[in-house]
This record gives C-alpha cells, sequence and structure tokens, in this order.
C-alpha cells in the first residue's frame, strides 16, 4: 500500500475547498438578492395580473418583468440578473469542489471519502450536483440561496472541525466496496439534502401569503422528487454496506450503531413514502416525517461518529 | 405539476381510495359484532396502511437503544463493563432486554406485528393484481374531454389507427363501438409487490440464517494451528440446528502475519495492511494450499468463511522455577492497551513452578524509548521489543473451579517477589531477570504475533442476498413507473382522446407522454392511408416523429406546464385545435353524442 502522499496536491485541495466555500457564499447572497429584489416584483406582478384575470402561466420563473407596480419599489433588472450570476457562481464553485475532491484523491491515491472531513465534503457536493441537476430541468432557482447556504455551512464545518490531513485509510477501507457503498450514500445524501430544505421551507411558507417562495404544493412536488430518487439509492447503499460488512466483519448486518441508524433512517424514510400514500398524512404530516427521517440521516453522519463507538469507528474524527 | 388531488377520486381502486374506504369501514366499528365480526375488525386494523405507518415507526423507535447500550450480542465486554459501573441501572435495563434489544421479546413483537401487517396487505393485493393484468382496460368514460387531459382532433383518424398507434407504444389495447381503450404501467403495482414480498423473504433468510449457521472466534498465534471443531473456539455462537458434524472439517497452520504501519508524519503508526500467510487444508485428506489472509479478503471453505479481524503481541517466554526446572516455555499473548504505540499487558500463568506458583503480569513494548525514569513504545511495530516484568508468588487461584480469564492475574493469594517497581528495567530480547527469593529465572525469548479470527457459517446468505436485489428492483419498478390510461372515441370524424395517470406525482411527465401521443395520432390521422396501420410492437419509439407536413411550431397540446388544475374547461381544450385543421362535419366543442 503506498504511503505516499503528494503534499503539494493535498495543499491544493485544501486551498480548493476553501475558494469554494467563499464562493457558495457569494453565490448565496446574489440568489438572496434576486429573491427579495428581483422576485417580490415579479410575484406582484403575477397578482396582479391573475386580478385582471388574464390567465397564462404564473409560474414564479416568470421574469419577463414588464409589469411594474408603482408603489413597489423600483424595478430591479440587476437583481434578476444577480440570480443569473448566482447561478453560473454555483457552477463554478461546484467545480471548485469537484476539483477538491479530485485534487485530494490523486494525493493520496485513493478514492476521496474515507474520513470524516472528505464525506461531508462530498456530501456538499452531492448536493449541489443534485441541486444543479434538477435547475437544468426545473425552475427551482429560488432553492439556491438555501442550497449554497447548506453547503457553505457544511463545508466550512468540515474545515474547521473535521479536517485531517490527507493520508493513507485503516486496512479495511482497503475495498472496492468503498467506491460502491460510500459513493452510494453520498449521492442519497445529497438528494436527501435538497429535500429537506424544501421541507423546511414547506413549514416555514404559509400558503395564501405573498411570499417570493413557490407554493407549498411546489415545495412538496420538489422535495417528493428528490426522495423519490434518493431512497431505492439509500437502499442500495445500505445492502452495499451490508455486502462490505459480509466481506470485513464476519457478518452482513451486526446491529452496529452506524447500521442501526442506518436503518432507522431508511424505514422512516419508507414511513414518509406511505404517510404520502396515506389519508390524513398527506401534506404537511408527510412532510414533517421526511424531516425526522432527515434528522436520522444527520445523526448517522455526525452523531453516531462522535457518541458511540462501534466498528465503523474509521471515521477520523479529530479529537 | 401532478393532477389534483381529487383525481385520485376519480379512479375507483387508487390506494389512497382504497384507504380512506376501508377506514371509514374501521371507524364504523363493530359494535355488537360477534367474535367474527371483531376478528374481521382486527385483521382489518392490523393491515391497514395506518398501522402499518405506526408499526414503522415503532420498528424504528425499538432498534434506537440498540445503538444507545452496549449489546451483548455485539461486544459482551463492554455489557460487564456498564454493570460494573452502573449495577443498578444496569439491572433495569436488563429487566428491558436493552442489552439484548435486537433479540427482545418486544423488538420481535414489533417486526412480527408489521411483517404479519405486511402479508396480510400484500398477498390480497397480489392476487387483486393477478386479476387486474387479466382483466382488459376498462371501457372509455362517455366524455373524454372532463379527464386531466384531454384534446379534440380532426382529420379522419380511424379507431383502428389510433389502436395501432397506442399499441406501438406499448399500451395494453381493447376497442369497443366508437372507443378505444388503452392502458400502461402495471410493473408499477408488480414492482411495488416484488418490493414487498422481498422484505419478507429477508427475514425469513435472515431467520433461517440464524438457526442453521454458527459463528465463533479463536486466536491463533504464529506457528499454531486450528481445525475446525467445536473445541477449538475460544468463543462459540451456534445456531440451534447446528450439530457438531456440521462443521466444514478444514485445518490450517498461522506460518507468518505481518501488519505494515505509516513510518513518519502526522499519521504515524497508523496500520497501512495486514497479511496473514496460512496453509490451509480443506479437509483431513486434502492436499496443503497456501493462503494469503487479509481484511475485507476471507478465507472461504466451501461457504464457511475464515475472517482476519485482529492482531496483537505474543512475546514468548521460558520460566524456570526455584527448583531449576523449565516450567514455561512458550508465547503469551497479550492485548493492546494503545492502538496507536501497541504497549500492551501480558499475563504469564505457571502453575506448574515449584516450590510455588509463579505469576507474572508484563508490559509489552514494541519500539521502547527512554523517557525520564520510564520507558515508552512509540510506534505500533516491533522496531525494539522489550518487556517489563512484575513477578508474583503464591497460589494462582487455578484450583478454585472458577472460570478464569488468561488476560487477568488474580492476586489475591499471590504476593510480590521482590521490591515492586512501577517501572522495572525492560528486558530486550534473549535477557534473563532473576526473580527474588530464589524462586527462578524468566527469560524473554523472543517476539510473536497472534491474529484473532471469526469463523463464521450463514446459509442465509445468499437467500438474503437475493432478496435484497430485488427488494431494490422492486422498488425502482414502483417508484419510476407510471400507471395510466389513453382513451380515444371517434364519432363524424372528431376524435376525442383523453388520458388519466393513476399514480401520484406523475402529472407531469404524463403530461408530456400525452402530447406525444396527441402528435403521433394526428399525424396518423392526417396521413389518410390505411397503410399507416403498421403491425403493433415493432417500434416502440417513443417520439416517433408526425408523419405529416405540420408546420414543427404547433403547440403539441398545450400542457406543457402539465397543471391543469382542477376542472378541466373547455375553452382551453379547443383552444388547442390546431389552426389548419380541416374543419368539416364538426364544430370545435360539439360534443359527440354517447351512445
Ligand atoms: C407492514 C405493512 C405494509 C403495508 C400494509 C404496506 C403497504 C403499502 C402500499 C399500499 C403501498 C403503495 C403506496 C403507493 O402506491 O403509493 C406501499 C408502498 C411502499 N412501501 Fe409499503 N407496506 C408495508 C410495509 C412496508 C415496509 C416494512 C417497508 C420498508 C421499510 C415498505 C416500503 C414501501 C415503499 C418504499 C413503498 C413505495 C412508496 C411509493 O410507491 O411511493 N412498506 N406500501
Amino acid at each position: 500500500m503506498p504511503a505516499e502522499v503528494n503534499e503539494s496536491l493535498a495543499t491544493l485541495s485544501d486551498q480548493l475547498i476553501l475558494a469554494t466555500v467563499l464562493l457558495y457564499l457569494v453565490a448565496m447572497i446574489c440568489y438572496a438578492l434576486d429573491l427579495a429584489f428581483g422576485r417580490a416584483r415579479t410575484v406582484v406582478a403575477v397578482r396582479r395580473r391573475q386580478l385582471v384575470g388574464a390567465g397564462g402561466p404564473a409560474a414564479p420563473e416568470d421574469t419577463t418583468g414588464d409589469a411594474t407596480e408603482d408603489s413597489g419599489p423600483q424595478p430591479a433588472t440587476w437583481a434578476v440578473r444577480a440570480g443569473t450570476i448566482g447561478v453560473v457562481l454555483t457552477w463554478i464553485a461546484w467545480a471548485g469542489n469537484l476539483g477538491g475532491i479530485l485534487t485530494r484523491g490523486i494525493a493520496v491515491d485513493r478514492w476521496p471519502w474515507a474520513n470524516m472531513y472528505e464525506f461531508v465534503v462530498a456530501i456538499c457536493f452531492a448536493a449541489v450536483t443534485a441541486f444543479l441537476a434538477l435547475l437544468i430541468r426545473q425552475p427551482i432557482r429560488f432553492l439556491g440561496a438555501f442550497v449554497t447556504v447548506t453547503a457553505a455551512l457544511g463545508l466550512g464545518f468540515a474545515v474547521l472541525f473535521l479536517h485531517v490531513q490527507a493520508g493513507p485509510v485503516m486496512p479495511a477501507l482497503h475495498s472496492y466496496w468503498i467506491a460502491i457503498h460510500v459513493t452510494a450514500a453520498i449521492v442519497a445524501s445529497g438528494l436527501f439534502i435538497l429535500a429537506g430544505v424544501c421541507a423546511i421551507l414547506y413549514l416555514i411558507r404559509r400558503d395564501g401569503r405573498p411570499s417570493v417562495l413557490p407554493s407549498r404544493e411546489g415545495l412538496e412536488r420538489v422535495a417528493h422528487r428528490a426522495i423519490v430518487i434518493a431512497f431505492p439509492i439509500w437502499t442500495f447503499a445500505v445492502i452495499a454496506g451490508a455486502l462490505w460488512a459480509d466481506r470485513a466483519w464476519g457478518r452482513y448486518w451486526g446491529w452496529d450503531p452506524k447500521e442501526v441508524w442506518a436503518f432507522v433512517t431508511w424505514v422512516v424514510y419508507a414511513a414518509y413514502l406511505h404517510a404520502r400514500a396515506t389519508a390524513g398524512w398527506r401534506g404537511k404530516a408527510a412532510m414533517i416525517v421526511s424531516l425526522i427521517a432527515f434528522g436520522c440521516l444527520l445523526f448517522n453522519l455526525i452523531g453516531v461518529n462522535i457518541f458511540f463507538s462501534g466498528l465503523h469507528s474509521y471515521a477520523d474524527v479529530p479529537q | 405539476m401532478s393532477p389534483p388531488d381529487d383525481l385520485a377520486s376519480a379512479v375507483r381502486d387508487e390506494p389512497a381510495q382504497e384507504e380512506t374506504e376501508r377506514q371509514a369501514q374501521e371507524r364504523t366499528k363493530p359494535v355488537g359484532l360477534g367474535p367474527a365480526g371483531w376478528m374481521r375488525w382486527t385483521w382489518r386494523t392490523l393491515t391497514s396502511m395506518r398501522t402499518a405507518l405506526i408499526l414503522l415507526f415503532l420498528f424504528a423507535l425499538g432498534s434506537v437503544p440498540g445503538s444507545i447500550y452496549p449489546q451483548r450480542s455485539v461486544d459482551p465486554g463492554r455489557v460487564a463493563q456498564y454493570f460494573k459501573d452502573n449495577p443498578a441501572q444496569a439491572k433495569w435495563l436488563d429487566r428491558f432486554w436493552l442489552f439484548d434489544v435486537f433479540s427482545s421479546p418486544w423488538f420481535a413483537a414489533i417486526y412480527l406485528l408489521l411483517f404479519i401487517s405486511l402479508a396480510g396487505c400484500v398477498f390480497p393485493r397480489a392476487l387483486s393484481h393477478i386479476k387486474e393484468i387479466r382483466r382488459r382496460p376498462p371501457a372509455a368514460p362517455r366524455n373524454l374531454l372532463r379527464l386531466p387531459h384531454s384534446e379534440t382532433l380532426e382529420g379522419g383518424l380511424t379507431l383502428e389507427q389510433a389502436a395501432a398507434a397506442l399499441r406501438r407504444r406499448r399500451f395494453r389495447v381493447v376497442t369497443g363501438d366508437g372507443w378505444v381503450s388503452a392502458e400502461k404501467g402495471y410493473l408499477r403495482e408488480t414492482g411495488n409487490l416484488l418490493f414487498h414480498v422481498a422484505l419478507l423473504v429477508l427475514l425469513f433468510a435472515v431467520g433461517a440464517g440464524g438457526l442453521f449457521g454458527y459463528r465463533g472466534n479463536v486466536l491463533v498465534v504464529e506457528g499454531d494451528g486450528f481445525s475446525n471443531a467445536v473445541a477449538a473456539y475460544d468463543r462459540f455462537m451456534p445456531g440451534s440446528r447446528v450439530t457438531a458434524e456440521s462443521l466444514e472439517p478444514f485445518s490450517f497452520t498461522l506460518k507468518d502475519f505481518q501488519a505494515s504501519y505509516v513510518a513518519a508524519g502526522e499519521k504515524q503508526g497508523q496500520p497501512l495492511d495486514y497479511l496473514a500467510k496460512l496453509t490451509v487444508q480443506d479437509s483431513p485428506t486434502a492436499a496443503p494450499r497456501e493462503v494469503d489472509l487479509k481484511v475485507n479478503d476471507p478465507l472461504d471453505v466451501n461457504g464457511t468463511l475464515t475472517y482476519l479481524i485482529g492482531h496483537g503481541y505474543a512475546p514468548t517466554f521460558r520460566v524456570t522455577d526455584g527448583k531449576g526446572q523449565v516450567a514455561y516455555d512458550g508465547p503469551v499473548p497479550c492485548l493492546a492497551d494503545d492502538q496507536a504505540t501497541y504497549t500492551s499487558e501480558c499475563v504469564i500463568k505457571v502453575p506448574d513452578a515449584q516450590p510455588t506458583q509463579l505469576g507474572f503480569l508484563a508490559r509489552f513494548l514494541p519500539t521502547t524509548v527512554p523517557n525520564g525514569d520510564a520507558w515508552v513504545s512509540i510506534f505500533p511495530g516491533a522496531a525494539n521489543p522489550t518487556v517489563q516484568v512484575f513477578p508474583f508468588a503464591g497460589d494462582l487461584g487455578l484450583k478454585s473451579g472458577q472460570p478464569q480469564s488468561v488476560y487477568q492475574l488474580d492476586t489475591s493469594d499471590l504476593k510480590p517477589l521482590g521490591k515492586m517497581s512501577a517501572q522495572p528495567t525492560p528486558l530486550n530480547v534473549g535477557d534473563t531477570k532473576e526473580l527474588a527469593d530464589g524462586a527462578g529465572k524468566i527469560q524473554f525469548t523472543g517476539v510473536k504475533e497472534w491474529i484473532s479470527l471469526q469463523i463464521t457459517y450463514d446459509p442465509g446468505r445468499e437467500p438474503a442476498l437475493l432478496a435484497a436485489a430485488a427488494a431494490v428492483i422492486g422498488l425502482v419498478l414502483s417508484l419510476t413507473i407510471r400507471r395510466r390510461r389513453v382513451w380515444v372515441r371517434v364519432k363524424d370524424g372528431t376524435a376525442t382522446v383523453g388520458g388519466l395517470t393513476r399514480s401520484e406525482g406523475g402529472g407531469a411527465a404524463f403530461a408530456e407522454e400525452f402530447a406525444q401521443i396527441v402528435t403521433a395520432l394526428r399525424g396518423n390521422a392526417s396521413a389518410d392511408t390505411p397503410s399507416a396501420d403498421t403491425p403493433p410492437g415493432d417500434d416502440p419509439s417513443p417520439d416517433e416523429p408526425p408523419a405529416d407536413d405540420r408546420s414543427p411550431g404547433d403547440p403539441p397540446a398545450g400542457d406543457q406546464d402539465g397543471d391543469r388544475g382542477g376542472e378541466p374547461d373547455e375553452s382551453g381544450i379547443t383552444g388547442h385545435v390546431a389552426p389548419d385543421a380541416p374543419t368539416g362535419n364538426a364544430a370545435p366543442g360539439t360534443r359527440p353524442d354517447e351512445e
């Protein structure tokens, strides 16, 4: 096993991640400007058009901005442009995030998600990727501010509290299963973060009031879509974990704390899917269930590594 | 962009709808229904989705204590420690099986109820699904324009053309008097059933593995061997159906063990790789073979797997007693106190020593450096191995009949030999320490390593894997496929097309598909030649280009936003009729009469 670390690449990786945090923050500010000044006007315009009864598409993305309000703030084309700049910046930050992951992987010559720092960096990357991928086909730019701030907080937390020097890992992690199991867990977690952000916005949003956010239904729909994609991937990740445990520890399921919480997360997300199909649970109750599930996911990611000791204890959390 | 919620009520056998009906039945509870009624009520309640939901929550909640408290099945040592630290609390926790959560009666009750509920729900659903698969798609509703997706087409589309076009798209098609009815997406329900049944199979596979399989641990020192028999294990955990004969008769010798560590830097001492070299005989008569045993790469002998799960040092000692006889000569497995430096604690018991029994505590330092008045190990590899020995003489307490751990020295009837110091001078390999009072001497003769192995046989592994794979496939089918129906009615040269998706949340994607279907039908309508009827099933391409000369800018169905919301309004629909459509017999908005 190679023990050499390419130090300059490892340093480059750390710098890229720092730059990514800053870029996400700037992107977040751009989205926020768009939300605050570029949309309020649109919503007012839409409302007026509905009053007039002209019909037509009332999607929140509709930013033609030709109908202006005298009483409202000045039309802020710059704010709408800020939203576009936010998207561009998110793509650049995304590339920086990807670069940070790749350089670290090359520096240590292994899959770059073998400790908690690397794992959190990868999950933030997955969440932003999920957002950008959905953004290509769906009008979800309103989520930009919330996704980028989540990613910036996640990365900042990783840099400040979880960072460990790039280096080799425990023999138990020398397995192709890390590519399969951990990658699936990261992809699913990224999508679950997106759903979690939507669910929180859903609870904040009050229907019937003017808001820069889309309707609760719209938020629920994005959350549901993300969970529907993520749930089978998470199921697969848990199964792949069991297969790896069968290779490494001599049993495929042993109720290790990490396994318990992966299972709990899975069951509660399944409960969400059932709640959504059960009369009386649809809507708010189902969204709350999805947030409980999201809480379990986060606890498994952070809490279990810190509070419990188990076989999964190579998370390498700095003391 | 899903269809409005009340769409669900447009479809009779939507699960949600079924649920409300069932709950309505539940609420009119069996007052005075008699035992049969009560049983039916219990069964209904148990197999209802709401109960399943609550049981799912309980299942999740019930497994949480298993991560908070140490579990006997995972780490009995930590449970014992817990009893020592908080005896009163531990007693109470133990009463509620909180150290054996996953084999506790209450946990079993939750999952048994859940799986009865699951079975009670899945099997009736499977039967009705089989019936449904056999059944023909239902006849067209009277007014297709009332459906969430609808369109009026003009231009002489015939029923045969419509049927053929839908068959090409893999719809199941029936035709009636003036209508075509088509349905697709049965795999959704099939996938859903597959998923739920796979969960049942998974539970049985896990259970069977527990009954017919076994697990055992053994520690082997370099140079020693192991042969697979119950007596050879340090700890053996058989399923209730395992007999001594069911153990695979293989054996092996540990020739060598190598561990490598990071030599320098922030991660100095972190393990890099472990390698155990074994000579294996698959059966007493088989030819020996050389095997490299590594982490993540178990030894497989006909389904019995041997895993490398731990390692440590076993320094070797020769103890000569007060009468000059060699009373002990061999390795002593030590337990690491500290993984970063592998400073290890050893216990040497010499019951055969004369005139009194001898016992030693020893501290093994793999890479020794002096540190003030003391010595410490700075690296887990054995670069400069030494031992610090603390000798005792007296009664080892082995005769009391109480089982004793080989890693603990019971010093109650022992007294230290000579002056006890916290940091005795370490012995190098080959060094001998003379014991006080002429009790003899101990020589540190060398360093070996030991490995700990887990050996498992679990016949449920493969079935469990197959069930898990089936569950994922079923899940993907049930979450990605939409059940949808399309109807066409033709009357007086005007065709109406209506569509409905029966899966919640599938509206947006269906709107797109519906638009494509309408475009295809329109193409058929104006192609005007019966030869447009290609045989079904030869081209499932979802977006075949329209075979007409219509301008490409034509909006396909006006459903791009897919969110019609509430009642479909006719004016919106007729607005989508292409402007250049031949306006012959039927004016837009005129409804074909019902037959
Ligand atoms: C115990 C009794 C159970 C019952 C009565 C039950 C019933 C159902 C029903 C009727 C559906 C269809 C919902 C729909 O099509 O929208 C469904 C879907 C589903 N079930 Fe269950 N189920 C049970 C147990 C479980 C368990 C234990 C799990 C996994 C932890 C599970 C996971 C799922 C998933 C993932 C779906 C797909 C949801 C969707 O289609 O949106 N079910 N279940």
